[in-house]
């Protein structure tokens, strides 16, 4: 540990077992951070594919997905600039469910989730499986605001927020890492805000 | 050729681990702001557009870490971060309030790969409030590699006194649009399109700094201009404080 800064502080400690360490909690603000142009996506127009090392490449389009099981993530997310939002929810479909239904060849092991904007994070495949990641379509019961990543975004809400992939449209799975858009850019790889993993090196 | 979110990998930005950084010298142009000057020990030279984490500890281990654009240039001895203070900020209040010349401050950088600008080429640059930070480390940049014709630049805030360095700014050539007060002989008003139109050069990367609303408003205005959404690279300044 460093040693203390001169003078600080800090805010009274509430003790919320909720807030990773190096966080605070936002409360009922939502920031929105991204490095490109919101774009404007038609939700009629907008599709999902899953290929790469699948037996069955899959497309579902909006109405589509609508027709799969629905699912619900009620939880907590940390974004890397230190706001966490505690308590809130988003509504979707399991990425299990896309998965189960295009079926990982038995290498598969990382994916690459990809954006319409051409943003791009990489993740182990055991980080979006078994109840782990959604594609989402509301936020706390309204349509999911474009500059949070409407119609559609992918949620991992266990790791940084950077790993859920606004404008989601592809899931790849490959049987190896590469690194996405912020891990090019000077962000881990894997992004556990248990662990602190915010930057390469970490 | 300008990189693209999508892009292939390229040769990676300055990156720093945490240093120890001494403060050299505190200023408070405004009420509402301070610029810290910062000796950074063993310190890897970042480019304008990259940011720093600035961690403070208190006594019982607790911390507090926030990101600051840089405001100098690499070509700088020292680093410079111009905060602005945020009345509830616990980090920019203590960077405001409490420390002075010769503490030290725990500080990691510099960090970031996309919204960085090289000097390489010609750029666009629109900031709004703090988010002309990292523009004026491009100006001072420019100027220091002799290259200032290669910067375009257009910044909006309430009040001239909201900016950081305004003098620097406007004599860079900036368009300045505030919309609370008149600045020479332009009435107060928003940023408009018209304003921004004879900066949107061919071939430029164009950069967006400012709070998610002004980064919302200007890259869309930039987009109706005809610029490539792929030539836009966008930072959003987060709540902080």
């Amino acid at each position: 540990m460093a040693s203390p800064t001169r003078g600080f502080l800090g805010r009274a400690r509430k003790v919320d077992r909720r807030l990773p360490p190096g966080q605070y909690d936002v409360r009922d603000d939502f920031p929105v951070l991204t490095a490109e142009v919101t774009p404007r996506i038609v939700p009629e127009r907008w599709n999902i594919a899953v290929d790469g090392l699948v037996s069955t490449p899959s497309t579902w389009t909006w109405d589509e997905a609508h027709r799969l099981p629905a699912s619900v993530y009620e939880g907590d997310i940390h974004c890397v600039t230190t706001w966490s939002k505690l308590g809130t929810s988003f509504g979707g479909v399991s990425v299990d469910t896309l998965l189960d239904a295009a079926g990982p060849l038995q290498q598969a092991s990382f994916v690459m989730a990809r954006s319409s904007t051409g943003y791009t994070t990489n993740l182990p495949l055991a980080d979006v499986t078994g109840g782990k990641a959604w594609v989402v379509r509301t936020h706390e019961g309204r349509p999911l605001p474009t500059d949070h990543g409407g119609p559609v975004r992918m949620i991992v809400p266990h790791l940084y927020f950077w790993k859920s992939a606004k404008w989601i449209n592809r899931i790849t799975l490959m049987d190896h890492d590469e690194p996405g858009f912020w891990e090019r850019n000077g962000y881990h790889d894997r992004g556990d805000p248990w662990l602190q993993q915010r930057y390469q090196g970490d | 050729m300008t990189d693209t979110l999508a892009g292939p990998a390229r040769p990676a930005a300055p990156s720093g681990g945490w240093r120890s950084a001494k403060v050299v010298d505190v200023a408070h142009p405004t009420p509402r702001s301070v610029v810290l000057r910062l000796e950074v020990q063993d310190r890897i030279d970042h480019l304008p557009g990259q940011h720093y984490v600035v961690r403070l500890t208190a006594d019982d281990g607790y911390t507090a870490s926030r990101s600051y654009s840089v405001s100098s240039a690499p070509s700088d001895p020292l680093v410079e971060l111009w905060v602005e203070r945020l009345d509830d900020g616990e980090v920019s209040t203590f960077l405001a309030d409490v420390v002075q010349a010769g503490d030290i401050l725990e500080v990691r950088g510099p960090i970031g790969g996309w919204f960085v600008w090289d000097g390489s080429g010609p750029a666009v640059g629109v900031g709004g409030g703090s988010g002309a930070v990292p523009l004026l480390a491009m100006v001072r940049h420019a100027a220091a590699i002799g290259r200032p014709e290669l910067l375009h630049l257009a910044v909006a805030a309430r009040a001239l006194a909201d900016l950081p360095f305004p003098d620097e700014l406007v004599a860079a050539g900036a368009v300045v649009a505030l919309s609370r007060e008149m600045h020479s002989e332009r009435a107060a008003g928003r940023l408009t399109v018209a304003e921004l139109r004879p900066l949107v050069t061919r071939g430029a990367t164009t950069y967006v700094c400012g709070s998610a609303a002004f980064a919302e408003f200007a890259s869309q205005l930039l987009v109706q201009l005809g610029c490539p959404s792929a030539d836009v690279r966008v930072e959003r300044f987060g709540p902080s404080g």
